[in-house]
């Protein structure tokens, strides 16, 4: 067998290894994923949508413009009308800006919170750490949805009340995730060199710190996305929403009566929020595999 | 100041560390001083307390659990032990700075390793960034990284071992620091580049003066690097000389133990080479010292006082201090 193998390549010391910045590595690992590519542009069509719809239709979406209840493809309303008489086409349409609008900055809120709290748990630790923790912890045990139901309904149903709401009720996992990151890396001999060159604890945390605890922080911000957008709906169906704005779950709620006899009504926004929440989940996951170096030479 | 005047003092440094199983002397009197522009090396074995002298003078031992007990550094006169926290931000970095072990981890990975040198400048000095980024270029032809106006911009990731430990050694030395202290700047090295860093650091103290604290265990790095050697056991200094005299007429059983462990280049096979040597026994644990000499269990000279009563420091002449009672004035050699 011996005389049969190859004899072993000589390693080629004058050919320099070909390293890629991280970034494009990342972006490499990225568009390996095609459902990943999916995800992102499907997102980014309905980000479109949510963007430039208005100035392209011009159109009112609480108009009533053709008697109710007309299925599908009827009349020419293609996904046809709703309880007030409504084209659905152009209130799902519009109803996109609303509920990104709500997702995306309950998402932020939810990423400040969590990362503020969690950085400080995990980079100061001791009583900081004790005090930090036990507010998650009540946060934590309270259910999410009744008490964002209850500051909304405290407050003024308004998009940045609901936005707000849902942030507050859903920080804890990004908190407890980032302090852990915290109290790894913080150990790590690159921080203990930052140190000793003088740097102070606010650029430790933030500069030196953070960028590396980034990774799952910001596949959780992109899942947490997903999250708020049905946190969204499921507060908007409840009637906890701003009546004055359409968005899916207000369509759902509005139509919640007819389910059996005009179904589409409430499957059609409900089809859009689950095709948003897909995206979002499965751009998630891309940048999970992404970042994560052990699925990296598959 | 002229050549005589230390630059660093160390008196009776103190540390203890609260642990599950009671109090950890992990420093008990530290005394030595540093001469400007030469090299302290500091050996001993693992848990000696040579890294934690090391982060003391950086005020970098975690409190808690640790604690400096008792002690003065005092650098230039200043005693950095009284010193605030905003002033020693000022220290580190500027007046004394520090390479560490693992030039792998020691980096930040997502920095250029550029961005990295001019950080500790801009921390300083206040530079701009265009100057700070200037000094850093300036910094890696300092040590010799070829290319270093196309390298500034590469990751950790992207060098070997010996590249990034260049790098620390060019980040620790971007502001002039007067004291450089180097923990086992070569463990994680291959032999090859355990020689150019070496070779380096001796180049860049003579261009520059700074002085070295060297903390190893190899005791070839000390005969190529030192020029006074101070050998810890369990926290304390057990003999304090200069290189020649250690390697030459080790005085104190632990440093001829030492000594006797460095393997030999051999020209002959077993069973005609020696046997490696050894010193039997570990470091005793730092939370339950006995009063008398901690090396005593190990020690193939020991007496009976040995094991009841600590030996204080002596001094035997042309600066060697050797902490035994072998050579105790009164005591039986």
């Amino acid at each position: 067998m011996a005389d049969t193998e190859a004899p072993p390549t000589p390693m080629d010391d004058t050919e320099p290894v070909r390293i890629e910045h991280p970034v494009v590595e990342f972006l490499r690992m990225y568009l390996r994923n095609w459902a990943a590519i999916a995800g992102f542009l499907m997102f980014m069509a309905i980000v479109f949508a949510a963007l430039f719809a208005p100035a392209l239709l011009q159109r009112d979406p609480f108009e009533m413009v053709w008697m109710p209840f007309s299925p599908p493809g009827k009349d020419g309303y293609l996904l046809g009308t709703d309880n007030l008489g409504r084209d659905l086409l152009i209130a799902v349409i519009y109803g996109a800006r609303a509920t990104l609008a709500v997702g995306a900055s309950a998402a932020g809120i939810t990423i400040f919170i969590g990362i503020t709290i969690g950085s400080l748990a995990g980079y100061y630790r001791g009583w900081v750490d004790e005090v930090l923790m036990r507010i998650t912890e009540f946060f934590q045990v309270l259910p999410p949805l009744l008490l964002a139901m209850v500051l909304v309904s405290l407050f003024s149903p308004t998009l940045p009340t609901v936005a707000i709401a849902i942030g507050v009720v859903s920080w804890t996992g990004v908190a407890r995730l980032a302090r852990a990151e915290f109290m790894r890396i913080r150990e790590l001999e690159f921080v203990k060199a930052a140190r000793s060159i003088g740097s102070r604890d606010r650029r430790i945390i933030w500069r030196v710190i953070l960028p590396n605890a980034l990774p799952p922080l910001i596949v959780n911000a992109a899942l947490t996305v997903g999250v708020a957008i049905l946190f969204e709906a499921a507060l908007s169906f409840l009637g906890l929403s701003d009546p004055n704005v359409m968005s899916w779950g207000k369509l759902i709620g509005d139509n919640r009566d007819y389910l059996l006899d005009a179904p589409w009504t409430v499957t059609m926004p409900g089809v859009a929020i689950f095709l948003t929440v897909l995206s979002v989940s499965l751009i998630g996951d891309g940048l999970n595999d992404a970042f994560n170096p052990r699925l990296r030479e598959r | 100041m002229d050549a005589t005047t230390p630059l660093l003092e160390v008196e009776g440094l103190k540390v203890e560390f609260k642990t599950r199983r009671g109090i950890a002397k992990v420093l008990e009197g530290v005394t030595f001083n540093l001469e400007p522009g030469k090299t302290l090396g500091i050996v001993g074995e693992s848990g000696c307390g040579k890294s934690m002298t090391a982060l003391s003078i950086m005020r970098l031992v975690p409190i808690p659990p640790g604690r400096i007990s008792a002690g003065s550094i005092r650098l230039k006169g200043e005693d950095l032990l009284q010193a605030s926290e905003k002033r020693m931000r000022q220290v580190r970095g500027k007046d004394i700075s520090m390479i560490f072990q693992e030039p792998m981890t020691s980096l930040n990975p997502v920095y250029s390793i550029g961005d990295q040198i001019a950080e500790t400048v801009r921390v300083h000095e206040g530079l701009s960034r265009r100057a700070a980024f200037d000094r850093a270029v300036e910094m890696l032809k300092a040590v010799n990284i070829p290319a270093a106006e196309k390298r500034v911009n590469e990751f950790p990731h992207q060098m070997s071992g010996g590249m990034r430990q260049r790098v620390m050694i060019a980040m620790a030395l971007a502001c002039r620091p007067s004291v450089l202290i180097a923990d086992e700047p070569t463990t994680a090295l291959d032999v090859t580049v355990q020689a150019q860093v070496f070779d380096l650091l001796k180049e860049l103290q003579e261009k520059t003066g700074t002085t070295i604290i060297l903390i190893t265990h190899d005791m070839g790095a000390i005969a190529e690097m030192a020029d006074r050697v101070m050998v810890m056991y369990a926290g304390r200094a057990a003999e304090e000389a200069t290189t020649e005299q250690i390697l030459t007429a080790p005085k104190h059983p632990y440093t001829q133990g030492l000594i006797a462990c460095v393997p030999h280049m051999a020209d002959k096979p077993p069973p005609e080479r020696p046997p490696l040597t050894e010193i039997p026994g570990v470091v005793p644990a730092l939370t339950d010292l006995g009063s008398g000499c901690s090396f005593a269990p190990r020690c193939p000279h020991a007496m009976d006082h040995c094991h009841s009563q600590m030996p204080q420091p002596q001094e035997l002449g042309g600066g060697h201090r050797v902490a035994c009672w072998l050579y105790q004035e009164g005591a039986v050699a």
